[in-house]
């Protein structure tokens, strides 16, 4: 079956079994080599493993809920909008949320995923009391941080490379209300940007769309969204996917100019200081409500790239990199910088104090060399790349900019998990 | 709040209407074969709101255990109100075609079963003259085809019987919904590549749970548009549909 991430790029030919009970993931994982998949909304390759990939859309359920502490126990394949539904009307929700309620709590483990709030609650995983991760030798371990901590330290984050995640316990976070108070700011630069995200460093939620290919004096023009949940307002929530995209589009629909129009229009249609209550999954899902929109950028696919760097020198650092995108043309429709805070214990994970811009580009020749060359960029800015977004970085590259790797790949070592784990993406990456 | 037997419990499908009626309150009884996947089930549907889940572990083919098995989920929920039966298994046509045993077994479990099933609920329900029994046929029982006619046949006995078990029980108060999926994305159907007709299991338990709901004693097609598809197929002549490869 051909398989790829939701930038469906690259395709890879895999044989996906979709195991029922731990008994068949335990059968699996005897026969060879593997890599666990959830939702696949990771872009690139990171989810397939060329001999066998192993979906866990059947272990989808809730385990169990502590309504005094808020402590729910969920099994790897249920997806975060599934958790939405059911815990929001109780009045619990997500601690941290990506951009899509479709990835399941063992995707946003293994990727150790930030949200609009990462500048003061950090990632999913830091919210993850306890994992439950069958090893390559078919053995159950309950990790945390204080048994099998080096495990845990590496699975959260570690792109499904260290075992299957089976389970885990979430601690939620209370709300009360299905509704999200939005204010929307416009910035004319990256200068005045980044000081709004300081300046508005204590509300819950932010992110910035960015118009990448504005005119070079107005580079960096954005509109930043603040949110914040309402305090009242019922807790029902509408997740309805309204519009389809059944076919791919045209690869010509999306280019220079169809896509200057859209920014163009985007920003100039967000009006400064606007504030209103906003859905929840209009709040934080908004492509959710599209479904299969990786079909706009054509059969071809497309590659998010996402990097982060440090707050030194920010603005100018974030200013060449944005040149120099804006300088091929190759932008994507929007592009989002969010302002991250520090960095933590789990040795693969991505963000660390510093800001981070992620967008998309349609998959040619000319956005591979781009790419390299960004990535020469960042890496001299002391700066890194998503691995959930990733389908294309070097081994170099990697080891360059992931520095706990070496100790990531001892922990591999010692549970087994060289030769057992692997992905198309962490081969390339020189995880085998 | 009502009373559900669920018969063939880790179904995809029935698992989905399950929640949907979890979130309602309601108390229930899960049957089937495989102990892990019904332990599961038990926990999730306890946590989103099910007052009661009991379960009991038996090969549904074994016809023997039926009576207790209706008896204990009688005891366990103090009554029954709705009766779910869904298990089945999508049968290996051209395997089928070269083996008795392969055949008669997937008739088995896809028909004889069901009706073995449904002869005793029937009964019950009769006697306490209310209730709806709820069986999971398939479109694949309108008309056989090459394809699958395996499959199809045991499902056109489910339909039938099940027509004629609403007339009877029509009088004693008992509906008898006669459910028919189309192509619905679920663990049997895992190896065929989805197009535009294909439904998720959420959606197809949406419908399936609102007919029950709704009191509808009647066939239903899973979605509704079903209906005008087998429409058609049914009105093709036999001389030219054996022609044609489906
Ligand atoms: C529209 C959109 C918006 C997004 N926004 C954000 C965002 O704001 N922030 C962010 O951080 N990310 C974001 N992402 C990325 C997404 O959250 C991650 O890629 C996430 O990991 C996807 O989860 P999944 O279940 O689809 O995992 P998959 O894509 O299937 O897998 C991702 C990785 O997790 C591993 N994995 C999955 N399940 C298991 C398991 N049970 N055990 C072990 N390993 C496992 C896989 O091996 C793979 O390495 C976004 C993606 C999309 C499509
Ligand atoms: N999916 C479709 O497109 C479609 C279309 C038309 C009709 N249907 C019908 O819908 C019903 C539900 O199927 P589904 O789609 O939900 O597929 P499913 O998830 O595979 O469900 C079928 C269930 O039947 C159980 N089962 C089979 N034989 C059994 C036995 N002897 N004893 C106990 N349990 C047994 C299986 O148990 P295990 O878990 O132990 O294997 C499985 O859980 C079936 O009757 C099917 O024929 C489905």
């Amino acid at each position: 079956m051909i398989v790829s991430g939701w930038g469906r790029y690259p395709k890879i030919d895999s044989n996906v079994s979709r195991p029922h009970t731990r008994k068949e993931i335990s059968k699996l994982l005897a026969i060879g080599q593997t890599i666990a998949r959830g939702s696949g909304r990771a872009y690139g390759d990171s989810a397939i493993n060329p001999i066998n990939t192993m979906e866990m859309r059947w272990f989808d359920q809730f385990a169990g809920f502590d309504p005094a502490a808020g402590v729910l126990t969920v099994n790897a394949g249920v997806q975060l909008r599934e958790i939405t539904k059911v815990f929001v009307p109780r009045g619990w929700w997500l601690p941290v949320t990506p951009g899509t309620s479709f990835a399941t709590v063992g995707g946003s483990i293994a990727s150790d995923v930030h949200g609009k709030n990462h500048h003061l609650v950090g990632t999913f995983g830091e919210h993850v009391k306890e994992i439950e991760i069958m090893l390559g030798n078919g053995e159950i371990v309950t990790a945390s941080a204080s048994q099998y901590a080096d495990l845990f330290y590496s699975t959260c984050g570690g792109m499904g490379l260290t075992g299957v995640i089976l389970s885990a316990k979430i601690q939620l976070a209370p709300v009360k209300s299905g509704l999200v108070k939005q204010k929307t700011i416009k910035a004319s630069n990256l200068e005045e940007l980044f000081e709004l995200f300081e300046e508005n460093a204590d509300v819950p939620y932010s992110v910035a769309w960015v118009d990448c290919l504005a005119p070079e004096r107005e580079l960096g023009r954005s509109v930043l969204l603040l949110g914040d949940h309402a305090k009242k307002g019922g807790v029902q929530i509408d997740s309805r996917q309204r519009f389809k995209i059944p076919i791919d589009a045209p690869g010509f629909l999306l280019n220079r100019w169809s896509i200057k129009a859209f920014n163009s229009l985007y920003y100039s249609k967000a009006k400064q200081g606007d504030e209103k209550l906003v859905g929840l999954f209009d709040y934080f899902y908004p492509l959710d409500k599209i479904d299969n929109w990786n079909r706009m950028y054509g059969h071809s696919g497309f590659i998010q790239y996402q990097f982060v760097i440090p707050k030194q020198n920010g603005a100018d650092n974030m200013r060449k990199l944005l040149g120099r995108i804006a300088y091929l043309g190759e932008g994507s429709f929007l592009a989002v910088i969010k302002l991250f805070g520090g960095e933590n214990d789990n040795l693969l994970s991505f963000p660390f104090s510093g800001y981070t811009l992620a967008l998309d580009f349609k998959v040619s020749q000319k956005t591979i060399d781009l790419l390299n060359v960004l990535d020469e960029l960042v890496i001299d800015m002391g700066g890194r790349i998503y691995l959930t977004k990733d389908a294309r970085m070097t081994s170099n590259t990697f080891r360059r900019t992931y520095p706990r790797w070496e100790t990531f790949e001892s922990v591999r070592q010692k549970y087994g998990a060289i030769g057992k784990f692997s992905s198309a993406q962490s081969v390339r990456l020189g995880l085998l | 709040m009502s009373k559900i037997l669920i018969i063939g419990a880790t179904s995809t499908i029935a698992e989905h209407c399950a929640r949907i009626w979890a979130t309602q309150g309601h108390e229930f009884f899960l049957v089937g074969r495989n102990p892990e996947r019904l332990d599961c089930i038990v926990s999730d549907l306890s946590l989103r709101g099910a007052t009661k889940v009991g379960k009991l572990v038996i090969d549904l083919c074994d016809f023997n255990s039926h009576q207790a098995m209706l008896d204990a989920a009688e005891r366990g929920l103090g009554g029954l109100d709705t009766v779910l039966i869904a298990h089945g298994t999508l049968s290996d046509q051209k395997a089928c075609e070269q083996s008795v045993a392969l055949t008669l077994r997937e008739i088995e479990t896809n028909g004889l079963s069901v009706i073995a099933l449904l002869t005793l609920v029937a009964n019950r329900l009769e006697a306490q003259r209310k209730g709806t029994i709820a069986v999971i046929s398939s479109v694949a029982g309108d008309r056989g085809r090459s394809s699958n006619y395996v499959y199809g046949s045991a499902k056109a006995m489910v339909t039938a019987y099940t027509s004629g078990l609403r007339q009877r029980l029509q009088k004693s108060g008992v509906s008898v919904v006669t459910l028919k999926p189309g192509f619905i994305d679920t663990r049997m159907t895992e190896g065929f590549s989805k197009g535009f007709l294909w439904v998720k299991p959420a959606d197809a338990a949406a419908i399936i749970t609102r007919s029950i709901d709704g009191g509808f004693s009647e066939e239903i097609y899973v979605p509704y548009f079903w209906f005008f598809i087998m429409l058609c197929i049914k009105l093709i002549p036999e001389n030219l549909f054996k022609r044609i490869k489906l």
